[in-house]
Parts: C-alpha cells; structure tokens; sequence
C-alpha cells in the first residue's frame, strides 16, 4: 500500500471496483466504459450500477453480445485516443475474443514500433465454485499472462483492485483486469485518498517464517485462511500475493523463499503449464541451494469442471488442501 | 464530382508508382532481400487511388496485409515502405512489422493488419474515438472479399449499424480468398446483401476505373461525414499476381489472367488521360521513367540502411 498510515473505509471488492471506475471517469472525459450490460443493467456483477444514469449513454455503451468487436473496438478507440473499459462479461467468453486481444491490442505497439498505443482495460470475471458448469467455470488468467505486450491484473482485496484499476485507468498498456466473481462481496479496508498501486508489484499479505504459500486473486484468500489454520498447528506461514500476472514480481518470492526454505503455490486453474509451473522454475533458477523440499502446487483438479455442488468444490484448491501440502513440504 | 485535370494526371502518377513498386518488390523477394509474405497489390491499384481523392487527407485508412499500394496513396514514402521490407531501421516501422504491417500515425494510415478481418473492429474503434470527440473525419476499412465470411465482418459491421459509426467500409472484391473463388466461399456472390442485414447503404462499383472508385467514396463519404452511419461498397476489382508470392495459381487459368489484364486500371487510366488530352503520351512517358527513378531511389535507399540495432528486440514491448 502506498499510504499505509491512511484514514481508511471499509469496502466490498465490488464497491472499491466501482469507486475506481466512477472517480476516473469523474476525472478523464476520456474514459468510456462499453460492453454486454454494462448500461441499463448496471453490470451483470453490479459494479456498473448507477453509471448509465449519471454519465449518460455516450459514455456507458451497452454492446451487442459480441466479444470480437467490444474487445477490437475498444482497441481502435484507444489507438485513436480514448481510454477505453471494455467489459467482457466473463472470462470464459474472453476466448472469443482472443485473437483481439493477444493478436491485435497486445502487439500494436511493438509491431508499428511505438506508433500506437492502446491504454485500453478490459475488465473480466473470473472463477469456479458456482455451480455454473464446465463452460463457465474457467480460471484461465495465465494463457493471456504468456503474451508480451498484454498486462494481468489479478487483485485480490479491495484495496489492491481500486488501486491496480486506478493505475491501468491511467496507464498507457493493455490490461486485462480479472475479477474473481466469489470476491465481490467480500470486505477490507480501503484508503479514503486517492491512491494508485502500480502493476508487477507483489505483495506480502502476511508475514510467516516457515513456508512460502504463493498465490494470487482469490487463491490469496484462500491462502490466508490456510495460514490461519496452520498458525493453529504452530506452523507460521508468509503469504505472497502476486497481484499481477504480467509483469510478474517474484522479487518478494524469492526473498520469502530464501527465509522459509519450503513453497507451496495456490493456483484457482489447472497445474499444467500454469503459474505453480513458473514459480517453481524461478525459485529452482534463482534460489536453489535454499531449497529444502520441492516446491508443491494446489492446483484445480485436471478435469472440466462439474455441475453438482460437491463434486464441484472437490475440483477446487481450499484451505485444507493448502495445508495438507504445506505439511508434506514440511515433512510433517 | 469530377477529377480535375491536375488530379487526373496526380492519379496516374500514384498508380504507376504503384505499379513499378509492386513489380520491384516481387524481384527483390525473389532476390531473398524481402522475407515473410509478400501480398502484391498489382491490378488493385485504381482502388488505392481513387481513395486518396475522395477522402481528406486526415481521414482514417485501415487495411489487410496488400496494404502496400494503399499505403503509398496515403502519402507514406516510398522509401520507407521498401525499408520496412527489407527489415531495415528506416523502415516506416522501424523493421519490426514487415510488408504486412505497414503504418504511420501521423498520416492516419492506421496499418496494415495480418489477420483476416481482425482490423474490422478496429476501424470501428478509430470511427468511434472520433465521432466521441465530436470530429467530422471519417475512417475508410478496406477489406478483401474474403473476409466478409468471418465473424470479425459480422459483429464489426453490426456495430457500426449498432452506433451510427462514420465508416465506409470497402470491399475491394479480387474475386479469390487466397485461391477460394467467391462463389465457393461465400452463400451469397453479391456481398452487398451481407450489408443490408446491418442497416446501412450498399453500393457496388468497377474497381478498374479510377473515376468510378472516387464518385462511390464520393458518394458515401458525403453520406457517413453527415452523421448518417456507414456506407458498405463493393469494387469489384482483380489481383494479377498470386494471393501471395508463391502461389500455384491452381484455382485459374492463365486465359484468365490475360482476358483480365485487357482491363489493366494503369493501362486504362493512360489511354484515357491520352484520349481526353489531359495528357500527351510524352507526359504519361516521363511519368513512367520518374517511377522508375522513385523505385530505383527507394531500392538504393532500403539497401543501404541499417538494420535494427540488436537492442531495439526489446523496444516498445510496452508503452
């Protein structure tokens, strides 16, 4: 946190979300916001509530159900001056739109060799455990994290959504800023001032000594609450939240390593190829004579999620996964 | 709205420097100094000149990948775009684009776009930020008929019914995606009707004919500058070389070709500028020879530049 003796507020992930965009779009003429219900809907997760009657409908565009043009137009606009916030309702239906995104937002400035710039945020849920099927339920955020040029945000409190929201508002890059859709309603203390937190910086979001639980978006929660269970056990566990995808800060990590000697990552998607697989490569790159067991991964189990509730939350890493793995890393 | 004289005879300085650029890329891609794709635009040349004088010079232009042509009439220089071929530092974008992503900014030639029809909601974009801010520039997409079966076409082209967008999207109609003949690859062989479904003007005109291209744009453009929503144009024009370099050319007959190069739009336009005494043949001739010397200029110019410093991998991966 930038101001961490700041009067603070206490604030739903959704509300904090919503405060971002509204002071901004307070602030800039040039932030629009257009994608499926976003406008006389309020938002299918409700973050946009309340913007269609205040700012109008030149600047909160409801799109036809269309991902390729919300995601190509919103590019465009941004290439010829606009800061966009294109919606994509969620990430499941982002796949439709990737080749907008990778192909044409994420490498516009490389390709023209700077001509353009695409200070574009497109806004997504992500997420399982709702009983939404196979289709809805995915946590994909690292396929979009392996192309240069594109910026993942994947905050996991209050706080860091509004301040990681308010600096891609004002920053120059793509983002893809990822929600995760079981946080909305959870609370945490957000500055009253206007804040930013910049992208690519992790975060200790609790200081432990004997394992290194990695993780981002709500896999942070869940961690805390597995390092809460293990303070329990008397095993003190350091929780680093990446907060960003792309770029990706493993300073904190292998800092944190170095001092736990053991690591578990928490990851919401499938182990292969994922950010488990990366972290583990940097830490046995960049840390290896102060490894003391493998690095493990809790990650979601290898198959399309289910339907039914239980077999559901079965597929899903939780707190007690976490510190099963955190016991077998610790030998205990 | 008539060509003037002095435009008439700009025309065909633009589409035989067209014409002799294409022709020296398709030597030096042969000669290994041009890698990648090539997309030649010879045979489609009318198209890119007639734009250049329907449209104001701070309108948008995007395209696809045969972006070369399009990109000289909208004033990039020569000598950069065949820099930018042969990967040097020069080059319009600086080596790291290529013949398939040439642009400038500063002229709105806004690329040069690989993937077909990925560009189309781009120009959507482009004409959004600007009826957002109040201008009255409109943004002109090209596009190939081939595109007009993806589903980029479809959602861009709503949209822009969708928001009134100030955009004449073009069609330039060469009769083959890559070697799939219209009528192969799309339900329907008049591709205005793809149009009609969106709610806007359709219009379809012959894309050898430079004066025929610029009164459609006229037209259209007149309409989409006045708020009225977009306008979709087919030209029905025909590429005489491959799709690309290297193409079999399975999918026509050499007969073909040759009855379609009676029509050549450059040849065309000449003996027309001769007919109407707009020209001699002694003017058509010294423009020939000054495209010559241009492509010749450019060549000398390409060749001798640097390429990218090593260093410059790294540039502009973000802003």
């Amino acid at each position: 946190m930038s101001l961490p003796n700041a009067e603070t507020v206490t604030k739903t992930y959704r509300e904090a979300i919503s405060d971002a965009l509204w002071e901004e779009m307070e602030r800039d003429e040039k932030i629009f916001i257009m994608g499926e219900e976003v406008g006389v809907w309020g938002g299918t997760y409700a973050v946009t509530r309340g913007f269609y009657d205040h700012f109008g409908e030149k600047r909160v565009r409801d799109t036809p159900i269309a991902e390729q043009a919300i995601v190509g137009a919103a590019t465009g606009a941004a290439m010829n001056g606009l800061r966009p916030v294109a919606e994509i309702m969620t990430i499941n239906f982002a796949f439709l739109a990737l080749d907008a995104l990778v192909n044409h937002a994420a490498k516009a400035h490389y390709m023209f060799n700077g001509q353009f710039t695409v200070p574009m945020v497109v806004r997504t849920t992500t997420g399982g455990g709702r009983q939404l099927g196979a289709t809805h339920s995915h946590s994909p955020e690292h396929l979009f994290a392996t192309f240069p040029g594109l910026t993942v945000a994947v905050p996991s409190t209050p706080a860091d959504a509004k301040g990681m929201l308010k600096t891609a508002l004002r920053g120059d890059n793509p983002v893809l800023f990822v929600e995760h859709s079981t946080l909305y309603q959870t609370r945490g203390e957000v500055p009253v001032a206007d804040y930013t937190i910049p992208m690519g910086k992790a975060d200790i979001k609790r200081a432990g000594t004997d394992v290194t639980l990695v993780s981002y978006s709500k896999m942070a929660q869940v961690s805390m609450d597995a390092a809460k269970l293990l303070e329990a056990d008397g095993i003190s566990a350091e929780v680093v939240d990446l907060r960003c995808l792309r770029p990706l800060d493993t300073s904190l990590v292998i800092e944190s390593f170095k001092k736990t000697n053991h690591c578990v990552v928490v990851e919401e998607a499938w182990a292969l190829y994922g950010v488990g697989a990366e972290i583990s490569a940097r830490i046995q790159e960049e840390a290896f004579d102060w490894m003391d067991a493998p690095v493990k991964r809790v990650s979601t189990a290898d198959v399309p999620l289910p339907y039914s509730r239980d077999l559901e939350q079965s597929a899903l890493p939780d707190a007690a996964k976490v510190v099963k793995a955190v016991k077998e890393v610790l030998g205990k | 709205m008539a060509l003037t004289h002095e435009q008439s005879v700009e025309a065909y300085r633009l589409m035989k420097l067209i014409r002799r650029f294409e022709e020296k890329c398709a030597e030096h891609y042969s000669a290994g100094d041009i890698g990648g794709f090539l997309h030649l635009y010879i045979g489609q040349e009318a198209i890119a000149a007639a734009a250049k004088y329907a449209l104001r010079a701070d309108d948008n232009v995007i395209t696809a990948y045969r972006d070369h042509g399009v990109a000289l009439a909208k004033g990039l220089e020569p000598k950069r775009v065949l820099a930018e071929m042969f990967g040097k530092a020069t080059g319009v974008c600086g080596g790291k684009g290529g013949s398939m992503h040439l642009a400038d900014k500063a002229k709105r030639f806004w690329g040069g776009w690989a993937i077909v029809g990925g560009h189309l909601p781009l120009a959507s974009g482009l004409a959004l930020a600007d009826q957002y801010s109040g201008s009255d520039r409109i943004t002109l997409c090209l596009l190939g008929d081939g595109s007009t079966n993806i589903g980029y076409f479809h959602e861009s082209l709503n949209l822009s019914g969708v928001w009134d967008l100030p955009i004449i999207w073009a069609v330039e109609n060469n009769q083959y995606g890559m070697g799939t003949a219209v009528a192969r690859a799309s339900a329907v062989e008049d591709l205005t009707q793809k149009a009609a479904a969106y709610g806007m003007p359709t219009a379809t005109c012959d894309g050898m004919d430079v004066i025929k291209v610029m009164d459609t744009l006229v037209t259209a453009g007149e309409h989409v500058r006045a708020g009225k929503g977009p306008y979709f144009l087919v030209i029905d024009t025909y590429r005489y070389r491959g799709h690309s370099m290297g193409d079999p050319e399975r999918y026509r007959t050499p007969e073909e070709v040759e009855k379609e190069k009676l029509n050549d739009p450059v040849e065309r336009w000449a003996k027309h500028l001769i007919d109407q005494k707009i020209a001699a043949e002694e003017e058509i001739e010294a423009m020939n020879k000054e495209a010559d010397a241009t492509v010749a200029a450019a060549v000398e110019f390409a060749q001798t530049s640097p390429f990218p410093a090593p260093e410059e991998l790294y540039t502009h991966v973000t802003a």
